[in-house]
């Protein structure tokens, strides 16, 4: 399906990795791999990738790429076949980028002094990109099914895991900084998932109703969706900004809500923030999900004797569980996000170590914020993404 | 994730001017608003903030949502448009995963992210926001020349355009809809990321915003999240005006 009916000749099957395969080969050789410095709030002196690697892990990834280039040629593999090797090739150029630079850290470390600090410098972060990509690019090629996918991912971070929990890792920069700040790190990592399920519950509690509504009831459509997308362009600083102000003269005049927690800083303004943002997308596929059940379906059950009720229950909730779950994965993607900036209202969360980090020019304590928040929010987005396909009817396709 | 929907567009078409004339006022006159913000807030001792003239802040605020935004936008359309044609064709399903992928990254993350590599200031606050703006771009371009009907593309080809001209004459016009939905989402995030920008040392209308928040002022920060919020509606409202232009011209998706 790949090849066109081009006129010239064509030797190079898959255009996509070998592009990649230039651009990790240039940023490999022209971007420094590692930063060495003298301690955390320096940056350090930049290392190539030739001088930081042992000659068996460059040797290693000139076979990789040797074997991804042979992966993009037309002779001898093919566009399939070339995928299935890239699917091999690319994940161990990961897994060896991965390895070798904790190796070097380790060793650069041995005879150096304590405050030192090894940490990834440009060129780890273009492997570690353009392999991922070789990887998604394959399974394009492959269509192969989200669950052929799922198992695949889990086997690369099962084998990304091992090398952390084998301790490869210990001696790079953004580790130390963690195993500095381990505890209060679980505590916001903790508090960051509780803030998004404090917002996402009551979301759906509102969200759910008022899609039903919009959709038994055309007329409120408007001036709800006008009102919930105000809400959503406002930018995430501002309102919960605009939200200090008012809770905190709440949680003063009201001394029992006041003990409850409400207050202009902290959880509150955030979580009601959170909930103003995750409406539209819960309202509007609610609303969209019930409008796409097919009104012969409906026609059919009351014809069975079926109460309003039981269609609502059994026939229109099923059917529009898919649509109104892709709407939760939007807003809990979304939520992730934005409870980041709610750091800076006092709400603690992975957000904390961001802005924490960048007050200090401590980019370790920075990327310990960012990298996790961002893993999360993949992940989040990949596992409703299966709760999304798990929910269509089995017989409706 | 387009927030264009059905709505009553006359009440709307009202609320454009009149919110736009608020936001220049504010802008402006912000400092006369201060026996008001005294006496709400009487307990604090400068109730405008001051350190840099509202206009000054709107301004810089402005200028980093315009530059990532003009930058986003000619690349994004080139990029879609290159993963649209015969040549580029190959890429399509690979930058439209990344564009997908890419977004669910929160972009307080990314703007973090850039920082190690770019330092502090208005650098990394461009980067971020064109690197964040250019997904949306991206991924409603192709989308939209995508739903341009084949049919409607041979009649094209029937009556002796030449590639160019179906380009510019058909193709762009038709999606020029979605093109502008996608890069409505793009300015709206980037205004609300500009706004971080504040906390990596970019002057934008987060600063009073973050000034207030660090310093225990509540004055500044409804002053410095009035008017980024203002902004923000406005330029929603304007790009909804913008698009229902192009709905009338163009029946794509009747």
């Amino acid at each position: 399906m790949g090849l066109d009916a081009h006129d010239e000749p064509r030797r190079i099957a898959n255009r996509v990795l070998a592009t990649l395969l230039v651009a990790s080969l240039a940023g490999a050789v022209l971007l420094p791999f590692a930063a060495m410095a003298p301690n955390r709030l320096v940056s350090g002196e930049s290392v190539s990738l030739l001088t930081a690697l042992r000659a068996w892990q460059v040797l290693g990834l000139a076979a990789l790429a040797g074997a991804l280039a042979l992966a993009c040629l037309v002779r001898p593999l093919g566009e399939r076949r070339g995928a299935r090797l890239t699917l091999v090739a690319a994940p161990l150029a990961l897994l060896l980028t991965l390895y070798g630079l904790g190796d070097y850290a380790q060793r650069a470390l041995t005879d150096a002094s304590p405050a030192a600090r090894v940490s990834q410098g440009a060129a780890f972060w273009v492997l570690v990109f353009c392999t991922s990509l070789m990887i998604v690019d394959a399974f394009q090629r492959l269509g192969a099914s989200l669950w052929v996918r799922s198992g695949y991912g889990l086997l690369v971070i099962a084998a990304v895991a091992a090398l952390f929990a084998a301790g490869t890792f210990n001696a790079l920069s953004i580790l130390r900084e963690y195993f500095n700040i381990e505890d209060a790190f679980v505590a916001q990592f903790v508090t960051h998932l509780t803030l998004v399920g404090l917002a996402l519950a009551p979301t759906l509690a509102i969200g759910l109703p008022l899609g039903l509504l919009a959709h038994r009831r055309p007329a409120t459509r408007g001036i709800l969706f006008s009102v919930l997308n105000v809400f959503q362009t406002i930018p995430s600083i501002a309102l919960f900004a605009l939200l200090v102000a008012p809770l905190s003269a709440l949680g003063d005049a009201v001394p029992w809500l006041g003990a409850l927690g409400v207050a202009g800083i902290g959880a509150a303004p955030a979580i009601l923030a959170l909930i103003l943002y995750s409406l539209l997308p819960i309202v509007r596929n609610t609303q969209a999900g019930f409008a796409g059940v097919d009104p012969a379906t409906r026609e059919a059950a009351r014809g069975m004797g079926m109460t309003r009720r039981q269609i609502l229950w059994r026939v229109e909730v099923p059917l529009a569980l898919p649509v109104i779950l892709s709407g939760l994965r939007i807003v809990t993607v979304q939520a992730i996000g934005l409870t980041v900036v709610a750091a800076l209202i006092g709400a603690g969360g992975l957000g904390a170590f961001i802005f924490q980090g960048l007050g200090q020019y401590a980019i370790d304590l920075v990327l310990l914020g960012a990298v996790p928040t961002i893993a999360l929010a993949v992940v989040a987005d990949f596992l409703l993404q299966i709760l999304v396909a798990v929910s269509r009817p089995a017989g409706a396709g | 994730m387009m927030s264009a929907l059905l709505r009553p567009e006359r009440r709307r078409d009202a609320l454009l001017p009149l919110l736009t004339v608020l936001l220049v006022a504010l802008v402006l006159f912000m400092g006369r608003l201060e026996p008001l913000f005294h006496a709400a807030f009487p307990q604090l001792e400068t109730a405008v903030y001051a350190r840099e003239s509202f206009w000054r802040l709107t301004l810089d605020h402005l200028v980093l949502v315009l530059v990532s935004s003009l930058i986003s936008v000619s690349v994004g359309v080139a990029a879609g448009l290159f993963v649209t044609r015969r040549t580029g064709r190959e890429f399509e399903p690979l930058v439209s995963a990344l564009a997908a992928i890419g977004q669910t990254f929160p972009p307080a993350a990314v703007l973090a992210i850039v920082v190690p590599l770019a330092g502090f200031g208005f650098v990394p606050t461009i980067v971020a926001l064109t690197l964040y703006g250019l997904l949306p771009v991206v991924q409603n371009t192709i989308t939209g020349l995508r739903t341009v009907p084949a049919d409607t593309l041979e009649a094209a080809r029937g009556t002796g355009m030449s590639a160019r001209q179906i380009l510019w004459r058909v193709e762009l016009p038709l999606a020029m809809r979605v093109i502008i939905a996608g890069v409505r989402v793009s300015v709206i995030i980037n205004i609300g990321t500009a706004t971080i920008g504040s906390t990596v040392g970019a002057q934008s209308l987060g600063t009073p915003i973050i000034a207030g928040l660090v310093g225990d002022n509540i004055a500044y920060v409804i002053q410095g999240a009035v008017l980024v919020g203002l902004l923000a509606i406005v330029s929603d409202l304007a790009f909804e005006r913008l698009e229902r232009r192009y709905r009338i011209g163009g029946e794509a998706s009747a």
